[in-house]
């Protein structure tokens, strides 16, 4: 991994980590792939509109930072358990939207075969076990990947996403101390967007920051602000580093927020508009990003205009390639019930 | 106007069924993720916040264990709690409280204390919502004695029951199909019951016997609608109630018809009509019989999230016709 400061006058002032651990090359990528997930997204939501998406759906749209960040000090064989709002994993993992699209498309060439959609969007290629339909359902599986890290000598490490509303789960209180006693190779990421679906944390859960849950199991517990790519890498780099040496697992809690509706069925009763535009306004994590980039003189507007198009083409193209797709055979319905025994 | 014409669908009739219940006791009240000002994952809790306030009409922490234990325990000590879990996949989450502590509270205890909750579960597939969200589940909690398990496929008995169920001394799990909730019907306003453990004869036929639950129940009626032109005369029967199971409403029907098939979203084996099979088997209705029972129920599969193939995986109505068409006409 490239460790070289790309800022000469950098060195001497208090660069934030990004812009002294990443290079100018690894800092555009994840631009783009910050523009990826919204854009993803955001045609996600049109394919939805116009009903060529059936199901539901669960947007990350204001997240970026938080998968991007997390994912940035991974390696392509680490792993991770996501969620219900999952898209942003999977494309920060790796994954490429074109196999995502014909996923939600209902297509053979998805990542399930059609048969998951977007709540069960994976690439355990890539090493995404899963987004999840339950809440906090991918919290322990993510501490037994740990165990097999660390059991067969792997040198994996395991991130496990979940949202504020997942803390309140017996299984996060469980997998958490579970991981700590075997000081297990995972990292668990709490996305904290002030809201599980309408009920804010105020109202769900009893301590004030969900990272104060990490003292009951005696690791470390983070706070970052999630909006800002470079602190979430930063506390994932520190938090994957000592899973990797065997000191055990860290909760860190990354503050965002999400811009669309729970779902495809909120009526968005439980906030105001003006906390939403205050958000989407001067606290995006995408523009945040830019702004630093343009900064650090990393990249200008030209070159954010052309990282755009890059990104939008390859959006189109995506989406091509999941309509011309072929729908699963009904004959195959019982493919993948159990394992294909040669 | 006729009271009786008054249209209200599925889940308002459920809404208002709570409703009265919650004015005409103070113990009754409202248990659940998100069922306060978001009014409830498919809009049965609606605006009642707003009429009984946050108190009456609890949002509680993804929590479903816990949840269901505290609604156990309110139940044993004077309140009368109506549990809505968001899909009823989750009641999984939550099986230790309902299999283990209510449904057996009463009976371990000698009958010293009475468990008087009322859990509801959205159910079923055709939303697109993939295997962990389309699951019906009844049969699971059906295998339990101490809990009543109940499927109503009207809007008019989805009130009634409800309220039956509030007003009983033990456990009734309520799965209610997700896609009934817009479906409207004649609902009466003010009180009434319908009752826990009486199935319903929907349609009266010579031919055969169709025992349908929850939205089967409506496939199964427009494919008695069709087999009518060919001169096939089905009788329906809505079972309405999986436990305990009313065995008099379907061996009298068997014994009219002489053929019996099973119609229901759950996988097939192990589900509701496997039950239904069995005690007609055993019954004297067996004798009568003409042609051997036939089950139609869901494929061995979780439900995928493909809509053709999610389709494919629950009997829909061309199929009710072709297997009540072929046991009619001694086709096997
Ligand atoms: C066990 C379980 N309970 C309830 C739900 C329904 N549900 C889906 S997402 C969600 C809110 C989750 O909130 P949070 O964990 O904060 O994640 P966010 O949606 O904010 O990303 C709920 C209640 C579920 N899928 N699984
Ligand atoms: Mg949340």
């Amino acid at each position: 991994m490239a460790r070289k400061a790309v800022m000469e006058k950098a060195v001497s002032t208090n660069l934030p980590f990004a812009y002294r651990h990443y290079d100018a090359g690894q800092l555009k990528e994840v631009l783009r792939k910050m523009y990826l997930i919204r854009r993803f997204e955001e045609g996600a939501e049109d394919c939805y509109m116009r009903g060529l998406i059936h199901g539901t759906m669960h947007l990350s749209i204001g997240q970026e930072a938080s998968a991007m960040g997390i994912c940035m000090p991974l390696a392509e064989d680490d792993q991770i358990t996501s969620t219900h709002r999952g898209h942003g994993h999977c494309i920060a993992k790796g994954a490429e939207v074109g196999k995502m699209f014909a996923e939600f498309f209902g297509k053979t060439t998805g990542y399930c075969k059609g048969r998951g959609g977007s709540m069960h969007i994976a690439d355990v290629a890539k090493g995404n076990l899963g987004a999840n339909g339950i809440v906090a359902g991918g919290i322990p599986i993510a501490v037994g990947a740990a165990l097999s890290a660390k059991r067969l000598k792997t040198g994996k490490v395991v991130v496990s996403f979940f949202g504020d509303g997942a803390n309140n789960e017996g299984a996060f209180h469980e997998a958490l101390n579970m991981a700590s006693i075997w000081k297990l190779p995972v990292v668990f990421v709490c996305e904290n967007n002030g809201y599980g679906m309408s009920t804010s944390t105020d109202r769900s859960t009893a301590v004030r920051n969900i990272a104060d849950r990490a003292a009951a199991y005696a690791m470390p517990g983070i706070i970052v602000n999630g909006n800002i790519f470079s602190d979430v890498a930063e506390a994932s780099h520190a938090a994957v580093e000592r899973a990797r040496a065997g000191e055990g697992p860290t909760l860190i809690e990354s503050k965002t927020y999400r811009y669309r509706g729970h779902s495809k069925s909120d009526r968005n009763r439980y906030r105001t508009k003006e906390e939403i535009e205050d958000w989407m306004s001067n606290r995006d994590p995408i523009a945040l990003f830019e702004a630093e980039l343009k900064e650090f003189g990393i990249i200008d507007g030209e070159g954010i205009e052309a990282v755009r198009e890059v990104v939008r083409q390859e959006i189109a193209e995506a989406i091509e390639f999941a309509k011309a797709s072929p729908s699963p055979d009904i004959r195959d319905l019982q493919d993948y019930v159990y394992t294909e025994l040669a | 106007m006729d009271a009786m014409l008054r249209e209200l669908s599925y889940a308002q009739a459920i809404q208002e069924a709570m409703a009265i219940a919650m004015e005409a006791d103070e113990r009754v009240f409202l248990m659940g993720e998100d069922i306060g000002v978001y009014g409830g994952a498919f809009q049965v809790t609606g605006d009642l916040v707003e009429r009984f306030g946050a108190d009456r009409v609890m949002d509680t922490p993804i929590s479903e264990l816990g949840g269901a234990g505290v609604a156990v325990g309110a139940a044993m000590t004077g309140l009368r709690p109506i549990f809505e879990f968001q899909f009823s996949d989750f009641a999984t989450l939550a099986l230790e409280q309902i299999v283990n502590q209510a449904a057996k509270m009463r009976f371990m205890l000698g009958g010293e204390v009475s468990v008087p909750l009322v859990m509801r579960f959205p159910a079923g597939s055709g939303t697109g919502a993939a295997a962990q969200h389309s699951q019906s589940l009844e049969a699971w909690l059906g295998h339990v004695p101490g809990l009543k398990v109940i499927q109503p496929a009207t809007p008019y008995d989805a009130k009634g029951m409800l309220l039956a169920a509030i007003a009983d001394p033990d456990p009734v799990m309520i799965f209610e199909h997700k896609l009934l909730y817009k479906m409207k019907g004649p609902v009466p306003e003010g009180y009434y019951t319908v009752p826990i453990g009486k199935a319903d004869i929907r349609r009266e036929g010579r031919d055969l016997t169709v025992v349908a639950t929850s939205i089967m129940v409506h496939k199964a009626l427009e494919a008695a609608q069709a087999l009518e032109a060919e001169g096939i005369d089905i009788e329906v029967v809505d079972l309405r109630t999986v436990r305990p199971m009313d065995k008099r409403t379907i061996i009298d029907s068997v014994k009219k018809t002489s053929r019996l098939l099973c119609v229901y979203e759950a996988v097939k084996t192990l589900g509701v009509g496997a039950e239904v099979s069995a005690m007609i088997a055993e019954s004297e209705a067996f004798d009568f019989l003409d042609a051997p029972i036939v089950r139609l129920g869901g494929a061995e599969t979780p439900i995928p999230y493909n809509p053709e193939l999610e389709k494919a995986t629950v009997p829909q109505v061309p199929d009710i016709v072709a297997a009540a068409r072929d046991l009619v006409k001694g086709v096997r």
